[in-house]
C-alpha cells in the first residue's frame, strides 16, 4: 500500500513524469514552474535521463523536441511569458508531430504581470498561441494528485497520438501542498485503440531508417510539398487525430448535477472554491451543482451541451476576463443563460463570493 | 563523384539557383563525409530556414528541418540526448548570427559535440536579398538600399571567444580545404565550426554588381588570405580581405555530453551526494 505523503503540486508534476518514463527536460527558469526543473536536474540523471537548463525558452522547447525524436521522453515546464516564447517550435512540434508534454503554471499576465500570483490567462493561448491550424490536447489539473494522473496521462496521449501536450496548471495548484497517496500508475493508461493511419509510426533518429523531418508541409515520405491537396489532406488529417478522440480525451467531473438548475463550470484551483460554494449553496437548500473541467482542448462539447440542457443557467468563474465562458456559452447553444465571472487582480476567487454570483442569478 | 552513397539522388535537381555556392558547400561536406567514412546510419543532419536549411534534404541520412535559427537548439537535444550520434548542423548566416545568434554562443560555451558548418553568403537569399549581420558594410542590399552601415560579424571569432574548440574559415573556391575543414571537424569531439563564405550571384552579386559566379568565385581567391599570410600583414592592408585558414583547435576542452555521461556514470556507481 503506497504511504500517504505532502506533496506540491509542482513535484506531483515531477513525480508523474518520472513514472510515465520521462528521460529528457530542457528548460529555462521561470516562476512559478522552478521547482519543476530543479528537482529534475536531481532526478534525472539518477535514472540516467538527461537535464539540461538552455539558453532561453525557445531553445528548451526545441530541444525538447530534438531529443524526443532522437527516441527520450521528453518535457519542458514554464509560466505565462515563456509558454509565449515556445509557441513557435510547440507548432513545429504539432506539425512534425513529436510527442512532447509542456507544463505551464500559469501566472498572472500579460507580460511580466505579477509574478508567482495566480490567473488562468492562458486558456486561449494553449489553444490558439502558435499560428496556424494544428492539433492541441490541453490538461488542466485543479489539485496536487490530479497534477500527478494528468502528468502521466499527457505522456500517454502525447506518445499514442503523436502530438505535444499542455498540462495547464496555475500558480495555486503549482504551489500548493497537500496530502496525496500517488495510485498505481497502471490505472492511469488511457488504453486508447491503436490510431491506425491516421497516427502514422514514429521513426526515431539513429535507428538507421533516414528519416526527414520538417516543419513544412510534407507527404507520407516527410518531404516538403507544395501540392494544394496533399496539404490540406495532411492539416486535416493532423486535426481529425485529435477531434476523433475527443470523447476518449475529455475528462471531467460531474458535482451535483442530477438536479441542479444552477451550475458552475469551473477548472484549475477555482474549481476548488467552485465545490465549496455549490456545497454552501446545497446546504441553503439551492439547487446548484458543478461541472469541472480537466480537459480543456478539445472542448468537452457533448458534457456541456448535455448540463445546459437541464439547467437555467451556468456560471463560468475564470481568474480572466472570459477565455473559457464563450466556448461554454458556444456548446450551451442557448439551452440555457450562461454568464461569466471574472477575477484578474491576482486574488484567487473565494467560495463565498461565487456563492453570491449563483445567489444573484 | 566519391560520396555518393550520401546523396539522396532521388530528391534532385536541387532547389538552388544558377551559380549559387551552396552546392558547393554540400558537395565538400559530402566529401568530408566520404573522407572519414562517416557511418550515414548513426549521424543527423540538422538545419534552420534559409536557401542553406535545404542541404539536409538531400542528404540521405537521418534529417531534421527545423524553425528559423534555431538548428542548434534542436541539435543539442538530439546530441544530449544521443551523444553517439554525430551531428552535423548545415545553417545559413542569418540564421545562425541573427536570430539563432544566442544558440550559436552557448552551444559554443557548453562545447557540445555538434559540427556546425556556416553557409555564409551575406546575405538573406530565400526572402530575397535583405542585410544579414555578416553582409560586409558599405555592401548593398534589399533593405540596405544606399550601402550596408552597420558592421558585420566576425563569426569564427564569435565562436572562439564563446568557447568553441575547433574554429576554421574558408570559401567555395578554395573547396580543397573546406572539404579537409569540415572533415576535421567531424572528427573533432567538441563543438566545431566551420564557416564557409559561399556566393549568392542572384541576391549579393547583382545587388553589388559583382559578375556572373565565376567573378564572384574570383572575388574569393583575390580578397581571401591564409591565416599566415595575415599573420605578417598590419590592420590596414588586411581591410577588405578575407581571412581563412585553421584558427583554433584544441581537444583537451571537456565535451559536454561526455560530461553529462560521466555524471550519470557517477552517480550510477556510487550514488554522490548534492
Amino acid at each position: 500500500m503506497p504511504e500517504p505523503r505532502l506533496m506540491q503540486g509542482n513535484e506531483a508534476c515531477v513525480q508523474g513524469a518520472l513514472q510515465a518514463g520521462l528521460r529528457f527536460f530542457a528548460g529555462y527558469p521561470i516562476t512559478p514552474s522552478t521547482e519543476i526543473a530543479e528537482m529534475l536536474a536531481e532526478r534525472l540523471p539518477r535514472v540516467g535521463g538527461r537535464f539540461i537548463q538552455m539558453e532561453d525558452e525557445i531553445a528548451s522547447m526545441a530541444a525538447v523536441v530534438g531529443a524526443s525524436l532522437a527516441g527520450m521522453r521528453a518535457m519542458t515546464a514554464t509560466s505565462g511569458p515563456g509558454f509565449s516564447l515556445k509557441q513557435e517550435n510547440l507548432g513545429y512540434a504539432a506539425v512534425t508531430e513529436t510527442p512532447c508534454v509542456v507544463v505551464n503554471v500559469q501566472r498572472v499576465g500579460p507580460s511580466t504581470g505579477m509574478p508567482t500570483s495566480p490567473a488562468q490567462g492562458d486558456v486561449m493561448q494553449a489553444r490558439w498561441g502558435t499560428h496556424g491550424d494544428h492539433p492541441v490536447v490541453v490538461f488542466c489539473p485543479c489539485s496536487v494528485l490530479e497534477t500527478y494522473t494528468l502528468t502521466v496521462r499527457a505522456f500517454a496521449v502525447a506518445d499514442e497520438l503523436r502530438v505535444p501536450v499542455v498540462l495547464l496548471s496555475d500558480e495555486v495548484v503549482g504551489h500548493m501542498r497537500e496530502r496525496v497517496v500517488l495510485p498505481d500508475p497502471g490505472i492511469l493508461d488511457p488504453g486508447q485503440q491503436p490510431c491506425g493511419g491516421e497516427v502514422p509510426p514514429l521513426v526515431r533518429f539513429g535507428e538507421g531508417r533516414r528519416v526527414m523531418v520538417t516543419g513544412l508541409y510534407h507527404d507520407d515520405a516527410g518531404f516538403w510539398t507544395e501540392n494544394p491537396e496533399v496539404a490540406d489532406k495532411f492539416i486535416r488529417r493532423l486535426c481529425a487525430k485529435v477531434e476523433k478522440r475527443r470523447r476518449e480525451l475529455t475528462l471531467v467531473e460531474r458535482w451535483y448535477l442530477e438536479d441542479a438548475d444552477v451550475v458552475l463550470v469551473a477548472y484549475g484551483s477555482v474549481a476548488r472554491s467552485a465545490l465549496r460554494a455549490v456545497r454552501m449553496a446545497r446546504e441553503m437548500g439551492k439547487r446548484a451543482g458543478l461541472l469541472r473541467l480537466a480537459t480543456l482542448w478539445p472542448f468537452p462539447r457533448e458534457e456541456v451541451e448535455s448540463v445546459a440542457a437541464g439547467a437555467s443557467v451556468m456560471i463560468v468563474p475564470e481568474m480572466n476576463l472570459g477565455q473559457l465562458v464563450g466556448e461554454v456559452e458556444r456548446a450551451a447553444g442557448g439551452r440555457c443563460r450562461v454568464v461569466g465571472y471574472s477575477r484578474v487582480d491576482s486574488q484567487l476567487i473565494r467560495p463565498d463570493e461565487l456563492l453570491d454570483v449563483l445567489e444573484g442569478v | 563523384m566519391q560520396g555518393l552513397c550520401y546523396v539522396r539522388r532521388e530528391r534532385l535537381p536541387h532547389l538552388w539557383c544558377a551559380g549559387c555556392g551552396h552546392g558547393i558547400v554540400l558537395g565538400a561536406v559530402i566529401r568530408a563525409m566520404d573522407r572519414i567514412g562517416l557511418d550515414q546510419d548513426r549521424a543527423v543532419a540538422v538545419s534552420g530556414i534559409g536557401c542553406s536549411s535545404r542541404a539536409v534534404g538531400y542528404l540521405d541520412m537521418d534529417a531534421l528541418h527545423t524553425t528559423h535559427g534555431r538548428a542548434l537548439a534542436f541539435a543539442t537535444g538530439i546530441k544530449l540526448a544521443r551523444p553517439d550520434l554525430t551531428v552535423i548542423v548545415l545553417a545559413g548566416d542569418g540564421d545562425l548570427a541573427a536570430i539563432g545568434g544566442n544558440h550559436l554562443i552557448h552551444a559554443a560555451r557548453r562545447n557540445i559535440g555538434i559540427t556546425c558548418v556556416c553557409f555564409n553568403n551575406g546575405i538573406y537569399g530565400m526572402t530575397s536579398g535583405q542585410y544579414s549581420p555578416l553582409t560586409p558594410t558599405g555592401a548593398r542590399a534589399s533593405t540596405a538600399p544606399y550601402g550596408h552601415l552597420e558592421r558585420e560579424f566576425d563569426l569564427c571569432r564569435v565562436v572562439q571567444a564563446a568557447g568553441a574548440s575547433y574554429v576554421a574559415r574558408s570559401t567555395t573556391y578554395h573547396i580543397h580545404q573546406t572539404i579537409e575543414y569540415v572533415a576535421r571537424a567531424l572528427r573533432h569531439h567538441g563543438f566545431a565550426f566551420v564557416e564557409v563564405l559561399s556566393q549568392c550571384p542572384t541576391y549579393f552579386g547583382r545587388g553589388n554588381r559583382m559578375g556572373d559566379p565565376v567573378k564572384m568565385l574570383q572575388w574569393y581567391r583575390e580578397r581571401a588570405v591564409t591565416l599566415a599570410q595575415a599573420q605578417r600583414m598590419d590592420p590596414e592592408e588586411l581591410r577588405g580581405r578575407v581571412v581563412i585558414g585553421e584558427f583554433h583547435r584544441d581537444e583537451g576542452v571537456p565535451e559536454y555530453t561526455r560530461s553529462y555521461l560521466d555524471l550519470v556514470a557517477r552517480l550510477a556507481a556510487g550514488g554522490e551526494s548534492r
